[in-house]
C-alpha cells in the first residue's frame, strides 16, 4: 500500500512548542483520514527547528463506496413530508425514490444513496488547508504582503514551503496537489540553512530522511537528544568531569539544532566563588548551555542534611502506594543541578555548524558570554553581601522588625518593608505579612518543638532575599540565596535552613520541611496565606486557583502529616486570625462560617491527598463523615460523650478562650480537625476492613444502621437507652455485654490514638453481633421489646461511629 | 554599488565603520537612510519612522541609528557590557519581504560574520512593549551564543492590528562591534579604526557620560521635577491630539507627531523614576498603561493622517 511523506516547512519554530505540534499534526491528519474512510499501518512524526513531518505508512489508495437507504414517507404522504424527505435525502424530485412496499404500512419512498469511494490524494489534498489554517499554535502570527487583508494565514512563524508525496513502494510517488495562501505543495525541500542551502527534491520519507542527513539535517528529534546527550557526555569524560544532566535543557538544545555539534567551552575559577546554583542558571538561562563537575563530586542531599522520617508513616501501610511519604521529594524529584556542591569552570554548549575551525571561533565566543554573563552574576552575588547605599531611610522598619543594620540580610528585609511593597491590595504590604509570619510563627513554635526564638528570627529574614539582586535576577532562587546570605551573615543554621525550607512543600512531590523551625515557619507562611485570602473571599473556585492556594493547603497537609504534627486546625485557623491587625478582615475568628469553610476545604484536600497515597476513598469519607463538611447536624456521635463536641470545628470554640482547650493533643478523639489522626484513622481503618473480622463487623454494623434508618423514617419508637430486663433471647444479653465492654476499650484505645487497638476492641463484637442477627428478631411483637432492640442496634452505630461511620463504607 | 570603504573603516577595526557598512548595505536594499531621532528614547522602536509608520497600508522601508536610553542600565562606567547609553541599529520593512532571514544573514556577512565559522542561531524571542501597546512574534538572534539581534514581525502597534505586518531588525551595535573586534571591553572598542595617537575609543566618548549620567539617573535626578514632567507630558499629547483631530469634516488629522512626541517625553520620564527607585510595584503597572493610552491615542490618529494611509475626501464633488 502506499505511503504519505508530508513536511511542513517554516522559518524557526520555538524549541517548547516543536515536540506538541509534531503529535498534532499526526493527530489532526490521521484522525482526518480515518473519519474520511482511510486506513493506516502506522505514522511517525518528526521534526526540527525548521520543519515538521510525517511518515505515513501503508494508507489505503481509496476510500470505499458507500451505500445507504434513506426511509422516506408514504406514498399517500401529503406533499409537504415528501417534498421534506427529498430535501433531506438531496434528490431532485420523487422520481428519483423508489417505491417499496410493506404488507402493514403499504407504500412507501425509499432513496437509494450512493457514494463513490474517493482517492486518497483528494482526501489529503481537501484536509490539509483546513489543518493548516485552524493549526493549534499556543501563538500564531501573520505576515509579508498578504497580512494587509483580514483572514490572511496564521502560523507560529512563516510557513514556507509544503512537501506532500504520495504512492506505492514499487512506482514513482506523486505529489499531492493543494495550495494554502499562495504556498503550493510539492516534493522540493531545504537542508541546513548554511551548509547546504540548495533545494532538495524528495520522493518518499525513506530518501527524503536521507537527502537531509546529507544536507546536514537530523530530522529525527530522538537521534538529536541522543546524539547531543551522548557527545557531551564524553567530552566531560575525556576532560576528566562529569555532565551536569539537565533533561529539560537536552528537550531545548535539540529543539535548537538541525545538525548538532557538541563543544566545550570554559570560564575563570574565580567565578567559582558564586554558588553552583546561581552559575547553573546563569549559564542554562542565558546560553543554554550545559554545566560540569568535577568527577567524585556527589550531590548533597539538600540544605537540610537529614531526611530520616519522624516516626510512623501515614503512606507506609497504605496499600497500593507504590512509593511512601519516606524521603519522598528531596533527591529522586529534584531540580537537575539541585544540591550540586562544587561545579567545574567547563561548560558544554551544542552549535549547529560543522565549524571549519572545528569550533575554535563558537567555543571562544560562547566563553566571553558566559564570562559576561557569570561577572554579572558575580556582582549580584558581592553587592547582597555589601552594606545597601540608603541604610539613613531603613531605621524605622529597623525598629519595627528589630533588625540589626549591621547585618546584610536584615538590611534588604528593612527594604522590602520601607519600600511598602504590595503583597495583595487587600491584604497589605509584604512587611505587614512578615509581621504576621513572625507572630504566628512563634505562636506555632511550642506545637512543632521549635525554638520560639529561632522561628522568629527565621520569620523575620524569611522574606528578605526578595530584596537581593540574585533573586531579582532568577527568582526560582528565593529562598536558597536567603539561606546562603543568612549563613554568611552569621544565623543559626536552624534559622538558615528555615529561610530556605519555609517556601515548601511545593507540591505533591517536594520535599517536606524537617526542622522544627522550617515546620513552624513554613506552616506560618501557608496558614497566613489561606486565612488571609479566605477572610478577603478570594478562594479557589473550579479550575481558577491564582494564588496556589489549593498547593499551600496541601502543603500544610504534608507539613502536618509527615512531621505527625498534631494540632487542631481550628486552634490555628484562630492564631492566623489572631495575628491579624488590619481592622476589616482582623479576625477570622468572628465568622464562623469562614472557618468552618476553610476546615471543609482542607478536608478536601486532605482527601484528594490520601487517595493520591492509595488509601481507599471510602474510608476517608468513612472517616471524615463527622466532618463539618457534612453539616453540623450530620454528626453521629453518641449523646452524653464528653469531648465530642469539640471535635468537629464546631463554630463556637474558635472564639477566643476556647481555643485553647479544643487543641490539646490527643483531646477529642474522633476529631476531624487534626488531620494527623485523621490519616491514622483512616490508616487503621482499612487495615481492619481488609481483615475477615473487619469485613464481618462491617456488614453487622451496617445491617444494623439500616434497619436502624428504616424504623427511624417510619418513625418507629427506639428506646434511648437499653434495658437488660427486657432483654429475652441469650444473643442480646452477650451482645450487649460485649458491647459494654468494648466500648469501653475503644474509648480507651481513642484516648491514647490508637486507632489499631480501636479497631481491635470493635472486632471482638463480631461474632456477638452475627449471633445477634441469625437468632433475633428485631421487629418483636412486642413494642418495649423491639424498642429496645433498636436501642440495642443504636448501640452497634454508636460503637463503631466512635471510630468512623461505616455507613459510607463500600462492599 | 557603493565604494569599498578604506581598509581602516572596516566593522572589524572600527566601530563607525560597521555603522557605515550597515548603511549601504540596507541603502542599497532600497531603504531610506534615517538620522537618530532627536529625542531620549528607550529602544529605536519609539522612532516614529518606526512606531508610527509600522501602522497604515503604506509602503516603508528605512534604517537608522538610535541612540537608546535605559537609565536603569547604568554602572557608572564599571561594567564591560552595560550602558545606559548605546547604539542601536533599526530596520523596519513594511510589508516584511518573505526573504528577510536572508536579508537579515546577508548583513551579518557584509560586516564580516562567516556563517560556517560562527554559530547563528534564530531563537524565539517574542517581543513585548507594553508602554506602546505593541507585540510581535520572532527571535533574538545569536552569534556563538550571544545575542546580537532581535528580529520581530510586528502584529500589533499602539494596540492596533499591523495589516500588512512589518519586519523589524534591532542590532545592538555595541555588541556585533565587540564582537567583531574581538574587544572584551565596550570602553575598548575602536571607534574611528585608527591606531596610535590617532585611535579613538569609545571609552574616550562616552565613558566619562556613562558615569554622570549614572549619578544622574540613580542619585539626582529631581523626582518631584520628573513627576511634574511626566504629568505635562501627557497632559500635553492629549491636548495636542484633541486640537489636531479638530479639522473640517474628511480631512486628515493635523497634529500626531507633535503629539507623539510627547508620548516618548513621558516614556523616557517613566523610565527615569523608575531608575531613582520611587516607582512602587502597582504605581508602575499603572504608569505603563498611561503611557500605553497615549501612543494608543497617538496610533489611531496616525492612521487618519496621509502617511497613515488616509485619504481626505473633500467636499462632494459637484457633476458639472
Amino acid at each position: 500500500m502506499p505511503d504519505l511523506l508530508l513536511e511542513l516547512r517554516s522559518e524557526e519554530i520555538p524549541a517548547r512548542m516543536q515536540r506538541k505540534a509534531a503529535g498534532d499534526l499526526r493527530k489532526l491528519l490521521t484522525d482526518g483520514l480515518v473519519e474520511a474512510g482511510l486506513t493506516y499501518e502506522g505514522c511517525q512524526e518528526y521534526w526540527t527547528p525548521r520543519r515538521l513531518a510525517l511518515d505515513i505508512r501503508g494508507l489505503t489508495a481509496r476510500s470505499k463506496d458507500t451505500h445507504e437507504d434513506i426511509k422516506g414517507p408514504s406514498t399517500k404522504a401529503p406533499e409537504q413530508a415528501i417534498q421534506g424527505f427529498l430535501r433531506k435525502a438531496g434528490l431532485a424530485s420523487v422520481d428519483q425514490a423508489h417505491v417499496h412496499s410493506d404488507p402493514k404500512k403499504g407504500d412507501f419512498y425509499v432513496a437509494h444513496i450512493s457514494k463513490p469511494g474517493r482517492a486518497a490524494e483528494e482526501i489529503v489534498a481537501t484536509l490539509m488547508p483546513e489543518i493548516i489554517r485552524t493549526f493549534p499554535w499556543p501563538k500564531s502570527m501573520r505576515w509579508g504582503k498578504a497580512s494587509a487583508k483580514p483572514g490572511s494565514l496564521r502560523w507560529v512563524r512563516p510557513l514556507q514551503s509544503i512537501v506532500c508525496t504520495f504512492g506505492p513502494e514499487t512506482s514513482e510517488p506523486v505529489v499531492i496537489d493543494f495550495e494554502v495562501d499562495g504556498i503550493r505543495s510539492g516534493n522540493t525541500t531545504y537542508g541546513h540553512r548554511f551548509h547546504a542551502p540548495g533545494a532538495i527534491t524528495v520522493r518518499r520519507f525513506d530518501d527524503y530522511a536521507a537527502k537531509l542527513e546529507a544536507a546536514k539535517v537530523v530530522v529525527d528529534a530522538e537521534r538529536r537528544k541522543r546524539m547531543i546527550f551522548d557527545d557531551a557526555k564524553n567530552l566531560a569524560f575525556a576532560n576528566g568531569l562529569e555532565l551536569v544532566e539537565d533533561e529539560g535543557l537536552l528537550e531545548e538544545v535539540s529543539g535548537l539544532v538541525e545538525w548538532p555539534v557538541v563543544l566545550m567551552g570554559e570560564f575563570e575559577e574565580d567565578f567559582l566563588q558564586i554558588p553552583a546554583e546561581v552559575i547553573r542558571l546563569t549559564i542554562r538561562a542565558n546560553q543554554k548551555c550545559f554545566v560540569t563537575r568535577p568527577v567524585g563530586i556527589v550531590p548533597s542531599s539538600g540544605p537540610s542534611g537529614h531526611l530520616l522520617p519522624a516516626g510512623e508513616k501515614v503512606s507506609a501501610s497504605m496499600a497500593a502506594s507504590p512509593s511512601t511519604l519516606r524521603g519522598e521529594g528531596g533527591e529522586a524529584k529534584a531540580e537537575p543541578g539541585e544540591g550540586v556542591t562544587r561545579l567545574a569552570n567547563r561548560f558544554i554548549l551544542t552549535a549547529n555548524i560543522q565549524a571549519k575551525d572545528d569550533g575554535k571561533e563558537i567555543a571562544y565566543g560562547n566563553g566571553k558570554v558566559v564570562r559576561a554573563r557569570l561577572s554579572d552574576a558575580l556582582y549580584f552575588w558581592k553587592t547582597d553581601q555589601s552594606d545597601l547605599p540608603d541604610l539613613a531611610t531603613l531605621t524605622a522598619s529597623a525598629e519595627k522588625f528589630g533588625l540589626d543594620m549591621a547585618k546584610p540580610l536584615d538590611q534588604r528585609m528593612a527594604r522590602l518593608d520601607h519600600l511598602n511593597v504590595t503583597f495583595h491590595a487587600k491584604l497589605g504590604t509584604q512587611g505587614e505579612r512578615v509581621e504576621r509570619i513572625r507572630r504566628l510563627a512563634r505562636e506555632l513554635a511550642p506545637i512543632v518543638g521549635a525554638d520560639p526564638e529561632l522561628a522568629d528570627r527565621a520569620a523575620v529574614l524569611a522574606k528578605a532575599d526578595l530584596q537581593t539582586e540574585v533573586v531579582g535576577e532568577f527568582p526560582e532562587l528565593q529562598g536558597a540565596m536567603g539561606r546562603k546570605y543568612a549563613l554568611l551573615q552569621g544565623e543559626d543554621e536552624q534559622v538558615a535552613t528555615a529561610i530556605e525550607d519555609h517556601y515548601k512543600p511545593q507540591g505533591p512531590s517536594d520535599r517536606v520541611p524537617r526542622d522544627p523551625v522550617s515546620i513552624a515557619v513554613a506552616l506560618a507562611d501557608k496558614l497566613d496565606t489561606l486565612v488571609g485570602f479566605w477572610a478577603i473571599d478570594e478562594k479557589p473556585t473550579g479550575s481558577k486557583d491564582p494564588y496556589a492556594l489549593r498547593r499551600a493547603a496541601l502543603g500544610v497537609i504534608r507539613l502536618l502529616l509527615e512531621n505527625d504534627v498534631r494540632v487542631g486546625l481550628s486552634k490555628v485557623f484562630a492564631l492566623a486570625s489572631h495575628v491579624r491587625t488590619t481592622g476589616e478582615l482582623s479576625d477570622l475568628a468572628d465568622n464562623d462560617n469562614l472557618a468552618f469553610d476553610l476546615l471543609s476545604f482542607f478536608h478536601d484536600r486532605l482527601k484528594v491527598y490520601l487517595r493520591d497515597e492509595g488509601a481507599r476513598y471510602d474510608a476517608i469519607d468513612a472517616v471524615l463523615s463527622n466532618a463539618p463538611s457534612s453539616g453540623p447536624s450530620g454528626h453521629l456521635l453518641p449523646a452524653g460523650e464528653k469531648g465530642s463536641a469539640s471535635m468537629a470545628a464546631s463554630p463556637s470554640t474558635l472564639r477566643g478562650e476556647g481555643v485553647e482547650a479544643l487543641a490539646e493533643p490527643g483531646e477529642g478523639g474522633s476529631s476531624t480537625d487534626n488531620l494527623l489522626l485523621v490519616a491514622r484513622r483512616v490508616e487503621a481503618l482499612i487495615v481492619f476492613i481488609n481483615t475477615d473480622e473487619g469485613k464481618n463487623l462491617l456488614a453487622g454494623a451496617k445491617r444494623a444502621a439500616n434497619i436502624l434508618a428504616a424504623e427511624e423514617k417510619k418513625g418507629t419508637v427506639v428506646s434511648d437507652v437499653v434495658d437488660e430486663a427486657l432483654f429475652k433471647a441469650e444473643a442480646e444479653k452477650i451482645l450487649y455485654e460485649a458491647m459494654n465492654r468494648a466500648e469501653n476499650d475503644v474509648v480507651q484505645a481513642l484516648q491514647k490514638e490508637d486507632f489499631s487497638g480501636a479497631m481491635r476492641a470493635l472486632s471482638v463484637l463480631r461474632e456477638p453481633v452475627d449471633s445477634f442477627f441469625e437468632d433475633v428478631l428485631v421487629n418483636d411483637e412486642d413494642q418495649a421489646v423491639r424498642a429496645n432492640r433498636l436501642a440495642l442496634l443504636a448501640r452497634i452505630r454508636s460503637a463503631t461511629g466512635k471510630v468512623a461511620d461505616f455507613s459510607k463504607i463500600a462492599g | 554599488m557603493t565604494e569599498p570603504l578604506p581598509a581602516h573603516m572596516h566593522p572589524s577595526r572600527s566601530f563607525q565603520g560597521l555603522i557605515l557598512t550597515l548603511h549601504n548595505y540596507w541603502a542599497e536594499r532600497g531603504c531610506v537612510i534615517l538620522q537618530p531621532y532627536d529625542m531620549e528614547v528607550g529602544a529605536g522602536t519609539f522612532h516614529p519612522a518606526t512606531t508610527l509608520r509600522a501602522l497604515g497600508p503604506r509602503r516603508w522601508n528605512a534604517a537608522y541609528v538610535q541612540p537608546s536610553r535605559r537609565p536603569k542600565d547604568g554602572r557608572y562606567g564599571e561594567n564591560p557590557n552595560r550602558l545606559q547609553h548605546y547604539y542601536q541599529y533599526q530596520v523596519i520593512l513594511k510589508p516584511n519581504p518573505s526573504n528577510l532571514q536572508e536579508l537579515y544573514l546577508g548583513s551579518l556577512a557584509a560586516i564580516g560574520v562567516d556563517p560556517l565559522l560562527h554559530d547563528i542561531r534564530f531563537v524565539e524571542d517574542d517581543w513585548e512593549s507594553p508602554t506602546l501597546g505593541a507585540w510581535g512574534l520572532g527571535w533574538e538572534c545569536w552569534c556563538d551564543g550571544m545575542e546580537v539581534s532581535q528580529f520581530t514581525y510586528f502584529q500589533q502597534v499602539c494596540g492596533i492590528e499591523c495589516a500588512p505586518v512589518a519586519g523589524e531588525l534591532t542590532y545592538g551595535l555595541e555588541r556585533l562591534a565587540m564582537y567583531v573586534q574581538g574587544v572584551d571591553n565596550v570602553y575598548d572598542l575602536n571607534f574611528n579604526g585608527l591606531e596610535g595617537d590617532d585611535k579613538v575609543s569609545y571609552g574616550e566618548v562616552f565613558l566619562q557620560a556613562e558615569q554622570e549620567y549614572s549619578r544622574h539617573n540613580f542619585e539626582f535626578a529631581n523626582t518631584a521635577i520628573l513627576h511634574q514632567h511626566f504629568i505635562d507630558a501627557e497632559t500635553e499629547c492629549q491636548a495636542l491630539l484633541k486640537a489636531g483631530a479638530n479639522r473640517p469634516e474628511g480631512q486628515a488629522h493635523r497634529m500626531v507627531f507633535p503629539a507623539y512626541d510627547q508620548c516618548i517625553k513621558a516614556s523616557h520620564v517613566f523610565n527615569l523614576l523608575d531608575a531613582r527607585g520611587v516607582i512602587s510595584v502597582t504605581e508602575r503597572q499603572s504608569y505603563i498603561l498611561r503611557v500605553r493610552n497615549l501612543a494608543k491615542a497617538c496610533g489611531e490618529a496616525f492612521l487618519q493622517t496621509e502617511a497613515g494611509g488616509f485619504t481626505p475626501s473633500y467636499l462632494p464633488l459637484t457633476v458639472a
